[in-house]
């Protein structure tokens, strides 16, 4: 029991983590420094979470979509749609209440829509989600007629600058949805049932599993899970863009769940690593932003961490851990 | 209200109008063809309904294409343009390269075309002029208010920059480090991209603050766009800090959400990208319909300072209908 507590704690997601942090001390020793500000938390590790926070809510929803090898491309425009629509409507004058669940109704027909595609009528699901990638977008500039659509609405932009207990209200929201997601999954079959259409749809639908149901509702989640991140965005900079919303979110949310160690090629996984996976990107962007490079270098210095998670994921290397761990055992039992 | 205000209004009116139409009446009646890029920004619709105001105001009947973002679409609104006989053509041309076929059929047909907003690599003598502004002189006019504005104090800058790469990236950093260079008590701290949006300029602001001492080091924020120049306000603010007053703000375009932030005491300065390039470009045409003057290749287009002095209320009132 104990071993296995430990082994948790060694896996390569919070290794990384861990990794990354430390680079960002070493570089910025105050990243950690967190003061109280205006009712609430205020520093560098805030910000990762807070900043963090949409991709680990895309991720969330994308990590059931890829493990029953699936992929989301829409999520990004999703969002632009789900904030563009949250927005005009409370600039309309509709309470906030009602301008939000339209919001999140929006963003759950999307994900209905492409699970439609993928689960009804066959299509691959990079191209059934590659529809609502490229036409979102211009829908969501169709809602709000090109402008950037700002408005005052208190209620609305707590969703995405307020505070609960003085942590960001947006981090906040990604939590209680990874433990309820999480609880969903794992504490009834869904997760298995998921996992079994990932490594295969045929046997698992002769299996009795029903398979267009539970595709249709990962696509869903995904879409409902976009239309959070899409309100919070919007709230945050208290206006609707729908040219840069979620743009390339998507990609994101897809190496976050990747990071957290889920295969494209479908079958098990893991929610509280894909968010795990959304930190670490944050924690890099936060780190470069603190640590003084100059902007030519974000890309490279990004790429190049990535590698390095990805490097340590892979099997090759796993063997070698395990190799290792072996002997370790070996010394415990005698 | 009198017989004789009226009168004197509509007669002020009158002279007001007939100086335009006195200038320029060889423009009334022409049919003009405008081929712009999209809508993919504010920026771009407000230059969409400008070049209708000043097409209007001159009486010319403007065909107006949408470009939808792709260069095939404007070789074939301009190809359109030509076989309806139109007296002049106007191209915001979306990308530098591959005109030159297009620009010598308008030619053969003797219809001027005027270039907006950006340049094209193609011969000198395939169009008539090319309006736009100089980006680098933006940046220039943003740092000397700065210059001006601090005096002899110290002033850390923190500069959010366009997308990595982008002309209006370099050149508007250029510009401003033109101005500051030979200042030394000015210092650019940090720079780093926002990619001109607000919701990367709320990040990154929010990032410099908790590096630069939360705030507290930081003099002013110099954005090369007003979007990124709103969400490092509203970090500004959610830092407990002051936008205008602990931090100054300065950044370049001139939407309407910049003077309102103006307004609000929240932004000290902005550079107005104007999206009036028509208009210059229909009084090189005028000139050239009348006597055959060759305009200036290149006409710059003016780059306005505007601070809280300069009625912000008023500027966001009439930028609003715009489109922006």
């Amino acid at each position: 029991m104990k071993r296995l507590h430990l082994e948790r704690l060694a896996n390569p997601q919070l290794l990384a983590l861990a990794a990354v942090l430390l680079i960002n001390w070493a570089l910025f020793p105050n990243f950690f420094r967190i003061t109280w500000q205006d009712g609430r938390l205020f520093g560098s590790a805030i910000d990762v979470l807070n900043r963090g926070a949409p991709v680990a809510i895309l991720a969330i929803g994308m990590t059931g979509v890829i493990a029953t090898k699936g992929v989301d491309l829409s999520v990004g425009a999703i969002m632009a749609v789900c904030g563009a629509v949250a927005a005009t409507m409370v600039v309309a004058g509709y309470p906030t209440p009602v301008a939000v669940i339209a919001a999140l109704a929006v963003g759950l027909a999307c994900g209905l829509w492409n699970g439609f595609l993928v689960a009804v009528l066959d299509i691959q699901p990079i191209i059934a989600t590659l529809v609502l990638m490229v036409a979102g977008r211009g829908i969501a500039q169709l809602i709000t007629e090109g402008y950037i659509v700002t408005f005052n609405d208190p209620a609305l932009i707590f969703i995405g600058t307020g505070s609960v207990l003085g942590f960001p209200m947006a981090a906040v929201i990604a939590l209680v949805l990874m433990i309820l997601v999480t609880l969903v999954v794992k504490r009834t079959a869904i997760g298995l049932f998921i996992q079994a259409i990932g490594v295969n749809r045929a046997a698992a639908s002769l299996a009795g599993i029903h398979s267009r149901m539970l595709l249709m509702l990962v696509y869903a989640t995904s879409g409902f899970c976009a239309a959070i991140a899409g309100i919070i965005v919007a709230a945050d900079i208290r206006g609707a863009d729908a040219n840069n919303s979620g743009l390339w979110l998507e990609l994101d949310a897809i190496l976050a769940v990747v990071i957290g160690g889920t295969s494209l090629l479908g079958g098990k996984f893991s929610i509280p690593l894909a968010v795990v996976g959304a930190i670490i990107i944050q924690a890099m962007n936060t780190g470069i932003l603190v640590s003084g490079f100059r902007p030519e270098f974000n890309l490279i210095v990004k790429a190049g961490m990535i590698i390095l998670i990805l490097m340590l994921q892979s099997p090759l290397l796993g063997h070698a851990a395990g190799f290792f761990k072996r002997d370790n055992k070996r010394v415990v039992s005698k | 209200m009198t017989i004789i205000s009226k009168l004197a209004i509509a007669a002020s009116l009158a002279t007001a109008l007939t100086s335009v139409a006195v200038a320029q009446d060889n423009l009334n009646g022409l049919v003009v063809g405008f081929s712009q890029i999209g809508s993919e920004s504010g920026w771009r619709a407000a230059e969409t309904s400008v070049t209708k105001q000043q097409a209007e105001e001159r009486g010319i009947d403007l065909k107006f294409a949408d470009a939808q973002q792709k260069q095939e679409n404007q070789i074939k609104a301009i190809r359109g343009f030509i076989a309806q006989g139109v007296d002049a053509i106007l191209v915001a041309p979306v990308v530098a390269t591959g005109w030159e076929d297009v620009l010598t059929e308008a030619k053969e047909a003797e219809i001027p075309v005027m270039l907006l907003d950006r340049g094209v690599d193609a011969p000198e003598d395939l169009y008539l002029t090319s309006v736009a502004s100089d980006q680098v002189l933006e940046g220039r006019v943003a740092g000397e208010w700065l210059v001006k504005e601090v005096g002899d104090a110290d002033c850390k800058i923190v500069e959010l920059q366009g997308t990595v790469g982008s002309t209006p990236a370099i050149n508007r950093k250029q510009g401003f480090e033109e101005a500051i260079a030979g200042h030394a008590n000015l210092t650019i701290a940090r720079s780093q991209t926002g990619d001109f949006t607000r919701a990367k300029g709320k990040e990154v602001m929010e990032g410099f603050i908790k590096a630069e001492n939360g705030g507290a080091d930081i003099c002013a924020v110099y954005a090369h766009n007003d979007d990124m120049a709103v969400g490092a306000i509203q970090a500004i603010k959610d830092a407990g800090l002051k936008p205008g007053t602990d931090i100054k703000v300065v950044s370049i375009d001139g939407v309407p959400d910049i003077f309102a932030a103006m307004v609000a005491g929240e932004a000290n300065a902005t550079v107005e990208l104007t999206p009036n390039m028509a208009g210059p470009a229909f009084d090189a045409l005028s000139a050239f319909l009348a006597d055959g003057t060759a305009p200036e290749k290149f006409i710059i287009t003016e780059s306005k300072l505007y601070t809280p002095a300069d009625n912000p209320q008023g500027e966001y009132d009439t930028r609003k209908g715009l489109g922006y």
